[in-house]
């Protein structure tokens, strides 16, 4: 990133989760600092906490035992300077796109002391939101009238309708077409440049990670843990042609290969692919005695 | 990406690609509604399906179709009930014919005041029946919000609502005496502990990340249950209010055993006595309309303050 505000935003060091009544830990011994308006992606195999690790940055998990801050003061619950965007259901189906996304404006603590130059300012703010995400002409529908891809883009901006400095975004276009999705990705690219927030994305989807991401950390299951940071050297500017570089497609062989490694999931391939070499000798057979 | 393309360039000139037509946008006329460029226009293809029955599974049906069932189903216990009153051994104490129970009607709704009955027995249903939603309401929102209230009330609960609401009749003759109270407070105890453990349950079924949004976005403990909990919740609140006001309604004759003198579940328990099948008949058919009436206006409640729930397409 070459922007100059390179504080740390968010300090983590030795965080240990454990469920109730889990064998093993979620996570395990969890080191990282995020440094403002960075843009860092998680990936890893299923069952390797990035979603938990995700929730406790965002106050909705409370971490059993390390160190968890933002700005230097320790993290105790959610609040309003690190808005969440969930994969799906989190829009309020009674409200429109334009109401759920100046939802936080009719919360105590926007409208606590808020003078007249608040009000339009926040007006303004939602009108930019909505052109920007491409909602004007549906500003005035409920959500279910709309596509995943606009439901995201409307639960987008209601999290950014606040000015928070940290955005958490967990697998946010998961549930997306891949068209709709690269047109999501660009945007995110552009919100992240235009607000100047700290961005953490979780996905399960290695390509979006690069793409995205200034850095990407790949996390191990059981125990959840950090494997590997990799730098991505792509710089600011990117375009959906990068995905077909070969230091794109190099990079991203590198992480799936690292994901299938510490996966745990192996040893179930090999026995699918032995089953299935069996198969195709089964039918080779029976073609022949035909 | 649909490109809009005006009448003008249409007939004029198709411009070959995307990019090849962006860069005229200066002076363009507002873009019309994208051209149909289809030889024949939608509404004369007829509408192509894959054919189906009526026992294709989930597969729908015609609105004729519906109807003509529905009276079906309707008429074909109607036309049982008549042959087996005609033709069946029977004796009229017993089994009067649909004409006979119309007639029955009739007489009790011109002279015997069937409009006072129906009259205060939908008073006593409704009371009962709003005063258990006025606190399980609150209550149930509090049991679904919180493991506490949780803990504290719903085994509680659980416990009294397999109590029969009949036993109580005796202590709340006991304890509130015969009049109104006692009715509605019978219907009360029928209805309140099924309706409290079915609010908590429409308002834990709230989906977490509705609620996780809003902490994110600096909601307090309040805001979260006012402002995200409840209006989430109420489609269903008012499904279960819809629901309960049916097992309210059922309670009606068990409450009217209390010392009633009027109502409609008092008028079929006395007609018993009198071995008046025709008035059992009537009675038990007025309380099934009344109640298809009220459930019949719930819904109509239902699509009109939730419009979002009823979207087409």
């Amino acid at each position: 990133m070459t922007t100059n505000t390179n504080a740390t935003k968010i300090e983590i060091s030795g965080l240990f989760k454990r469920f109730d009544n889990a064998p093993i830990n979620a996570l395990e011994n969890i080191d990282i600092d995020i440094r403002e308006n960075e843009f860092v992606t998680f990936v890893g195999a299923s069952g390797c906490g990035k979603s938990t690790l995700l929730r406790t940055i965002g106050g909705l998990e409370v971490q059993t035992d390390g160190e968890l801050s933002i700005d230097g003061r320790a993290v105790n619950g959610p609040g309003k300077d690190r808005a969440m965007v969930f994969q799906h259901y989190s829009l309020y189906p009674w409200m429109t796109v334009s109401e759920n996304i100046k939802f936080c404006r009719q919360l105590a603590t926007y409208t606590k002391d808020r003078t007249s130059g608040d009000v339009e300012a926040a007006s303004g703010r939602a009108d930019a939101l909505l052109r920007l995400m491409g909602l004007s002409n549906v500003s005035g529908a409920w959500p279910n009238q709309l596509s995943g891809g606009m439901q995201q883009r409307v639960a987008i901006a209601r999290a950014l309708m606040g000015k928070p400095e940290i955005v958490l975004m967990d697998e946010p276009f998961g549930a997306l077409d891949a068209q709709t999705r690269e047109v999501m990705h660009d945007l995110i690219r552009y919100v992240h440049r235009l607000e100047k927030a700290t961005i953490l994305f979780v996905t399960h989807d290695v390509e979006e990670a690069i793409y995205l991401g200034g850095r990407v950390v790949l996390m191990a299951p059981r125990p959840g843990r950090i494997d590997t940071i990799y730098e991505v050297p792509f710089g600011d500017q990117r375009t959906q042609d990068l995905k077909n570089e070969p230091e794109f497609l190099q990079l991203k062989r590198e992480i799936v290969n690292r994901i299938r490694d510490t996966s745990g999931m192996k040893t179930d391939l090999e026995q699918l692919a032995r089953l299935s070499g069996l198969q195709a000798e089964d039918t080779a057979a029976t073609a022949e005695t035909i | 990406m649909t490109q809009p393309l005006s009448t003008a360039t249409h007939s004029a000139h198709l411009p070959t690609t995307g990019a090849a037509a962006a860069p005229e946008t200066g002076a363009r006329p507002k873009p019309a509604l994208p051209v149909c460029t289809n030889p024949k226009p939608p509404s004369e293809i007829p509408p192509r399906r894959r054919p189906t029955n009526l026992f294709t599974v989930r597969a729908p049906i015609s609105r004729r179709s519906y109807w003509i069932l529905a009276i079906i189903g309707l008429l074909t216990p109607l036309l049982g009930w008549t042959m087996l009153a005609a033709w069946g051994d029977m004796d009229s104490t017993f089994m009067p014919t649909p004409l006979m129970v119309l007639s029955k009607a009739w007489l009790w709704a011109t002279e015997n005041g069937l409009l006072a009955d129906a009259g205060i027995s939908t008073y006593r249903v409704a009371a009962g029946f709003l005063l258990s939603a006025v606190i399980a309401l609150p209550l149930g929102l509090l049991i679904g919000s919180f493991r506490s209230v949780q803990a504290l009330l719903e085994p509680l609960t659980d416990f009294i609502r397999y109590m029969p609401a009949v036993a109580f009749i005796p202590l709340v003759m006991l304890w509130v005496g015969i009049d109104e109270s006692a009715k509605i407070s019978i219907i009360f105890i029928g209805t309140f502990f099924q309706m409290v453990l079915m609010v908590a349950e429409d308002v834990r079924r709230v989906p977490a990340a509705q609620v996780e949004a809003a902490q994110t976005m600096g909601a307090s403990r309040q805001e979260l249950i006012e402002k995200v909990i409840f209006p989430s919740a109420k489609p269903a609140l008012l499904d279960t209010l819809r629901i309960t006001m049916g097992w309210a309604w059922t309670y009606l004759v068990v409450a009217e055993l209390v010392a009633a003198n009027s109502g409609l579940g008092y008028s079929i328990l006395r007609a018993q006595r009198f071995l008046q099948t025709d008035t059992i008949f009537a009675g038990i058919i007025i309380i099934g309309l009344i109640g298809l009436l009220t459930d019949q206006a719930f819904r109509w409640v239902h699509r009109a303050a939730f419009p979002w729930l009823y979207l087409k397409g």
